[in-house]
């Protein structure tokens, strides 16, 4: 996404200083999306498609109604489709709309490298700044949910915006306009929660006494829920992941590394200055020139010593 | 103070073209690499043509820097083989650094500290360079999981710190023994160096072992 407005910043890649921030009394927003009620019908991939003006490449038909096969510089937003049989037998369609989940503590800003290439606003989106992207693939190491795709044409890293910028004009995104079941809501992240926990008391008394909301808290929370029939296994719809946390690798790397390593180099860098300082430079004297040339001297039989002028 | 009219050849032309390739290779690479590492250093990706360009470049150099490493290996493992002379050496490095070279015992071609930079450096390209092709993101970022890639990136920014404190000590070294520099950019050093820091050697290049024409009149 293009850069829209830059006063409500409230977290910024790469960036050592507080991010301009003056317009952030904003609402927390959420997308919430209902897995019961999702038909599959893909309103919402067509939507995104459309809004943004993406379209991916037509691709071969791989056995299964999802399509394309996974998400892509060009595919925000896809449905995955998986095929559960349950305790007693039953076949379940579990139907996913999977995209960037937009986490309130974002793996992908903790990982990149580029100043200002990725922010997250006050209202709780995650957006990548195209233009100040790099390329080098680092959000795809730090996302807990596989979602960042780098372009191998113009080497920049692609997601959902969850449509900054229709939400920063007041409308809805885009999936969220097109669904025809209301699978897909979105509003304040409080009100989406209340509306949430109607659906979840609904499906209980409907016999999934294990539903519940997907708001996983490792990532401090997320700007996109899921109702859950399942909510006790996560990972039966197309592996979304049941306690998704950002890697302690990459917290290690963007973490404790990167001041040790500037104190590491600026101390071998200072020992060596101290050093000279202190000791000073460690010279060839007089003695070792005379000795040296006694030590060639001996083997060859040339033994003048010769000074200059 | 006398200026000897004999000097011994310490680095032939091949070496001496070798490690500067691989020197401009190494101070490209970490500008590039510290800019892509904190943020208070991206300003480095400037030399580079900006971020793009930076994070596009950096590896192809990582690639030359390999073959001209592998070239200085080839070139330099034998006089850097481990012996037990060596460990004498290095636990008298204290007087060494106090300037009071005479207490600690005499050295061949290659000091312990000098053999220890070649071996460092010769561990720590390949760990680099194979860490470094996992994250290139361009032609190998399919190639592996996610997972791996991680495990990689965290790889490859400990082994370059580590590469890069090698670094400033060998820079530093060579700054601090004088005409040590001399050495690696016109190729030769005066007995009186040969003496002071490397007497072993001298007696081997007074012996004859290396050859008659390591000793010549100086340029």
């Amino acid at each position: 996404m293009s850069d829209l407005q830059s006063q409500d910043y409230v977290r910024r890649s790469a960036s050592t200083m507080t991010p301009p921030k003056a317009r952030s009394h904003e609402d927390q927003v959420a997308k919430l999306i209902d897995v019961s009620r999702c038909i599959g019908c893909k309103a919402c991939q067509s939507a995104c498609m459309e809004w943004n003006d993406l379209r991916q490449e037509i691709g071969h038909f791989e056995g299964s109604y999802e399509n394309p096969s996974d998400l892509s510089p060009d595919v925000w937003t896809l449905m995955k489709f998986a095929e559960y049989e349950n305790e007693q037998g039953n076949l379940e369609w579990l139907i996913r709309k999977d995209g960037c989940m937009h986490c309130e503590d974002p793996g992908c800003l903790k990982a990149c490298p580029a100043p200002g290439a990725i922010v997250q606003y006050a209202n709780g989106i995650v957006d990548f700044i195209s233009d100040k992207c790099i390329g080098c693939g680092y959000c795809v190491k730090g996302c807990p949910f596989d979602i960042p795709r780098i372009s191998k044409t113009d080497h920049k890293s692609y997601k959902c915006t969850l449509c900054s910028d229709r939400v920063s004009v007041g409308l809805e995104p885009a999936c969220v306009k097109a669904c025809p079941t209301g699978a897909i809501m979105f509003g304040s992240k409080s009100d989406m929660k209340d509306w949430a926990g109607e659906r979840i008391e609904d499906l209980k008394s409907r016999g999934f006494d294990k539903a519940g909301l997907y708001d996983p808290p490792e990532v401090g929370g997320t700007h996109v829920m899921y109702v859950l029939h399942h909510a006790d296994k996560p990972s039966l719809y197309s592996g979304l992941p049941d306690k998704p946390r950002i890697s302690p690798v990459v917290g290690a790397w963007k973490g404790i590394l990167k001041p040790l390593a500037l104190v590491g180099i600026g101390l071998a860098a200072l020992a060596g200055l101290f050093h000279w300082v202190t000791e000073g430079p460690n010279e060839v004297t007089e003695d070792d020139e005379a000795e040296g040339a006694r030590v060639l001297g001996e083997s060859k039989p040339e033994p003048e010593t010769e000074t200059t002028p | 103070m006398s200026r000897p009219k004999t000097v011994i050849v310490r680095y032939t032309t091949a070496n001496r073209v070798n490690h500067w390739i691989t020197a401009i290779c190494f101070v490209l690479l970490m500008l590039s690499g510290l800019s892509m590492f904190h943020p208070m250093l991206f300003f480095l990706s400037g030399l580079f043509g900006g971020g793009q360009w930076t994070r596009a470049v950096h590896p192809w150099i990582g690639v030359v820097l390999l073959v001209s490493y592998l070239g200085l290996i080839v070139q330099f493992w034998r006089e850097n083989l481990w012996h037990r002379d060596d460990v004498a050496w290095l636990k008298a490095a204290r007087f060494v650094i106090a300037n009071e070279e005479e207490g600690a015992p005499p050295v061949g071609r290659n000091n312990a500290g000098q053999k220890a930079v070649f071996w460092s450096m010769a561990l720590l390209i390949p760990v680099l360079f194979f860490s470094g092709l996992v994250i290139w993101e361009v032609y190998f970022g399919d190639t592996t999981s996610i997972p791996v890639q991680r495990a990689a990136a965290l790889i490859h920014s400990v082994a370059a710190i580590a590469a890069i404190i090698i670094w400033i000590t060998h820079v530093y070294a060579a700054i601090w023994v004088r005409d040590s520099v001399r050495a690696m950019t016109q190729g030769y050093v005066t007995p009186g160096w040969a003496w002071r820091h490397h007497r072993k050697w001298l007696a081997e290049v007074a012996s004859g072992q290396h050859g008659k024409h390591v000793v010549r009149k100086r340029p």
